[in-house]
């Protein structure tokens, strides 16, 4: 047998024509040939050219991921794709709307935490807030999983956006 | 508007013919509907463009197959919506894993009754995505020109591929002004046909230096053009290293040659696949890999060095690791290491290669094709091998359906040229090879055409018999009948201890008279010493023939490198296979 490879996590940025059905072949790709999707975005970036761009969030060994990158390649209407996990230094960032319903000590402590995490207060009736919070994933899950107990309600999330690091473009 | 722009301005339907005629389309496989009215109106109103109405839109993609693997150029269908499309996604699936350039025009319903499941709607786009290399729906009129154009770029170029154009009906019919030109390209998809010179020479080295090398090609040779195969030809003949292929790229190298040692895989020869697991250099020029090639992959030639030369980047590295990749067209690449080869001192080390050719030739001996013959019943194999004998003359094309019929047909017919063998081997699809047929005899009308079938695949599209009439399309059926599905019960033989679960053809048609009926000719061998008469008199009519050859019921197909199995572990026979030959009782 062939030695096991690890599994990794990549964030690729794939820049594709903005046009009817291309998300449907992205996902397609992914389902149809078995690979995971953890986080997915997509949302046109440069209007005058027509060109959107889709952070996709994947796991796999480094032969899948390879296999990933060259399918992706393929699709016609892609015009680049971006490994940022392997092409040097990139940030990652999430955006969360999220739900508390409480009242007494518990609300003034969703609130506490949501200082501490620095989110925001986006709306809010007596009885619960709505904070927006940004960053990436794993701050996310903590600030979840920390107001499940006061009284969560309802989760929002963009999924993961990146960029590389540093002065150069895509 | 300016002046020069309105005599550009046109329907929809006129100008999807512009388009055609533009991109030098002589014929479409096709078959009328609603949704396609307009175009067939335009259709009846020119001459510059032949449409062959076929039975069912399958068989019009078959036949743009068979014309398009035939000729290089792209094969052009048109059909109508809803189940014209649905109709032809199996031709579609087959088109892309076999790489066939196709354009496939389907029609829709008009733009204001999309999504409100109209009559003979059907989401074509999204059923066909997975189906396609690419796929479009028209929405402006005023785009349609450039589309096509555009679907024909990306048919022809990269790696080829089927491409549907969804025209609604109200597109067809309405006015605008007509872009786009043969020039058109598509803005993001721009495949690379030259490989990187730095790994052509890595590649050139270890090639030089090999002692056991074998040469690995597939259809990327076929689909680059017949200057590839003469390329291919020059440099396995520069090195004197013994060459392989896939059933998809037989003809690149003549099977008559010396270095040739057969198909490879499942139903390859013993020689080529003990080459291929022995080797200690592949290189692997245009072939992909596949499962029927590689058999089990942590057994797979496991001593070897490898090279892999694919236009497509997703085949390299997906199903084995190579140690040198290279991305680019089988000519292109083959150009270069031809070069380089020559620029430097590269000779082969004689000594290795003498032991290596002393090996293969051991293998040889084996003797690996051979067969009981009889006197009292046909065997599949010598009907093929008189069919190839008697037919050569002529440089005959052969399509084949699927099953143990086509791999006999790949094992015994020979192959000489590029482009005269079609069959549908990535997908595997029985009733692929009458319309295959009829579209290379479209695009070859005083060539003969021969469809080996069996007799369950041909009742698969056996309606395209009467396109072939119709179309006075002189093809001919070669039907080896055992009255099986035989790889399905060759199967159940060596897995299932001979339960033949539903592989029996029951209730089969008199094939003489079914031809007679279709206003073809048919006829029939029974015997041995009937087989030559019956394909001389096949060759001679000029008309389409179906030709019932009654063989051997029990007859499985040799070599045979069971699923899952190992290049080395390939069974010669139905002893190694563990099945005692039981034709006798069967003849009984």
């Amino acid at each position: 047998m062939r030695p096991q490879q690890p599994i990794e996590r990549h964030t690729m940025a794939v820049i594709v024509d903005n046009e009817a059905g291309v998300l449907a072949r992205v996902i397609g790709l992914f389902s149809g040939r078995g690979y995971n999707i953890e986080s997915l975005t997509v949302a046109e970036t440069n209007h005058a050219e027509g060109l959107s761009r889709i952070t996709v969030v994947t796991r796999g060994t480094p032969m899948v991921i390879e296999q990933i990158k060259a399918q992706l390649d393929r699709l016609v209407p892609v015009h680049k794709v971006s490994d940022l996990t392997v092409e040097g230094p990139s940030v990652e960032r999430e955006l969360a709307l999220v739900k508390v319903a409480a009242t007494g000590e518990a609300r003034v402590e969703s609130l506490r935490l949501a200082d501490a995490f620095r989110a925001r207060v986006i709306d809010t009736t007596t009885g619960s807030f709505t904070f927006e919070i940004t960053g990436n994933s794993d701050k996310i899950d903590a600030f979840v999983d920390l107001m499940k107990p006061l009284g969560l309600v309802d989760v929002s999330r963009t999924g993961v956006v990146a960029i590389r690091r540093g002065a150069e473009g895509m | 508007m300016p002046p020069e722009a309105q005599g550009n301005i046109m329907t929809g339907a006129d100008m999807i013919l512009r388009a055609l005629k533009e991109q030098g389309v002589d014929t479409i496989f096709g078959y009328p509907g609603g949704a396609v009215l307009p175009i067939y109106d335009a259709i009846f109103k020119q001459n510059h463009i032949r449409h062959i109405l076929v039975r069912h839109e399958q068989g019009a993609v078959h036949a743009a197959e068979g014309y398009a693997r035939s000729t290089g150029k792209p094969g052009v269908v048109l059909v109508t919506s809803g189940p014209g499309a649905t109709n032809a996604v199996t031709g579609l699936v087959d088109a892309l894993m076999d790489s066939i350039p196709i354009v496939c025009l389907t029609g829709q319903v008009p733009t204001h009754l999309i999504g409100s499941d109209a009559f003979q709607e059907a989401d074509t786009v999204g059923i066909t995505r997975a189906a396609t290399k690419h796929n479009y729906l028209v929405k402006n009129v005023a785009d349609v020109g450039r589309v096509i154009h555009e679907a024909f770029y990306v048919a022809t170029h990269g790696r080829p591929g089927p491409v549907v154009v969804d025209l609604p009906k109200d597109i067809q019919v309405e006015e605008g002004p007509y872009t786009g030109s043969p020039q058109t390209k598509h803005r993001s998809y721009q495949p690379q046909v030259k490989g990187d010179l730095k790994a052509i020479k890595q590649a050139v080295e270890l090639i030089a230096a090999a002692k056991r090398p074998v040469f690995y090609t597939g259809g990327g040779i076929i689909n680059s053009g017949p200057a590839a195969a003469q390329l291919l030809r020059e440099f396995v003949h520069m090195t004197g290293y013994p060459i392989t292929s896939t059933l998809m790229g037989l003809g690149a190298y003549p099977s008559t040659d010396r270095q040739w040692l057969g198909m490879l895989g499942m139903h390859g020869t013993y020689e080529a696949n003990l080459a291929m697991h022995d080797c200690d250099l592949m290189i692997n020029i245009g072939a992909r890999f596949d499962d029927r090639i590689t058999g089990r992959l942590d057994a797979f030639s496991p001593g070897s060095k490898k090279i892999h030369v694919d236009i497509d980047r997703s085949s390299i590295n997906k199903n084995v690791h190579v140690d040198i990749g290279i991305v680019g067209d089988a000519g292109h690449v083959l150009e270069d290491m031809i070069k380089v080869w020559k620029a430097g001192v590269h000779r082969p080390d004689k000594q290795a290669l003498a032991a290596w050719w002393a090996q293969i030739d051991k293998w040889r001996d084996v003797d690996c094709l051979k067969y009981e013959n009889r006197q009292d019943v046909i065997m599949p194999q010598y009907a093929l091998q008189r069919l190839h004998a008697l037919t050569k003359d002529r440089k005959p094309y052969f399509t084949t359906e699927v099953g143990q019929h086509q791999m006999w047909a790949a094992q015994f017919l020979g192959f000489e040229d590029p482009n005269h063998w079609m069959t549908s081997g990535g997908l595997g699809t029985m009733g692929y090879g009458l319309p295959s047929a009829i579209g290379v005899q479209l695009a070859h009308p005083d060539a003969l055409v021969v469809d080996v079938a069996g007799e369950a695949s041909i009742l698969m599209n056996i309606q395209e018999f009467s396109t072939a009439v119709q179309h006075e399309l002189p093809v001919k059926v070669f039907i080896l009948n055992n009255e099986y599905m035989g790889m399905v019960r060759q199967w159940q033989d060596i897995n299932y201890e001979g339960r033949y679960a539903h592989s029996y053809s029951a209730s089969l048609p008199d094939f003489v008279k079914l031809a007679e009926a279709m206003h073809g000719v048919g006829l029939r061998a029974t015997k041995p010493e009937e087989v030559d008469g019956v394909i001389e008199e096949m060759m001679s009519v000029k008309r389409p023939v179906i030709v019932d050859c009654q063989v051997a019921k029990l007859e499985n197909c040799f070599p045979m490198m069971p699923s899952g199995a190992a290049h080395n572990e390939i069974l010669l026979n139905a002893k190694d296979a563990g099945l005692v030959r039981s034709d006798d009782l069967a003849l009984v």
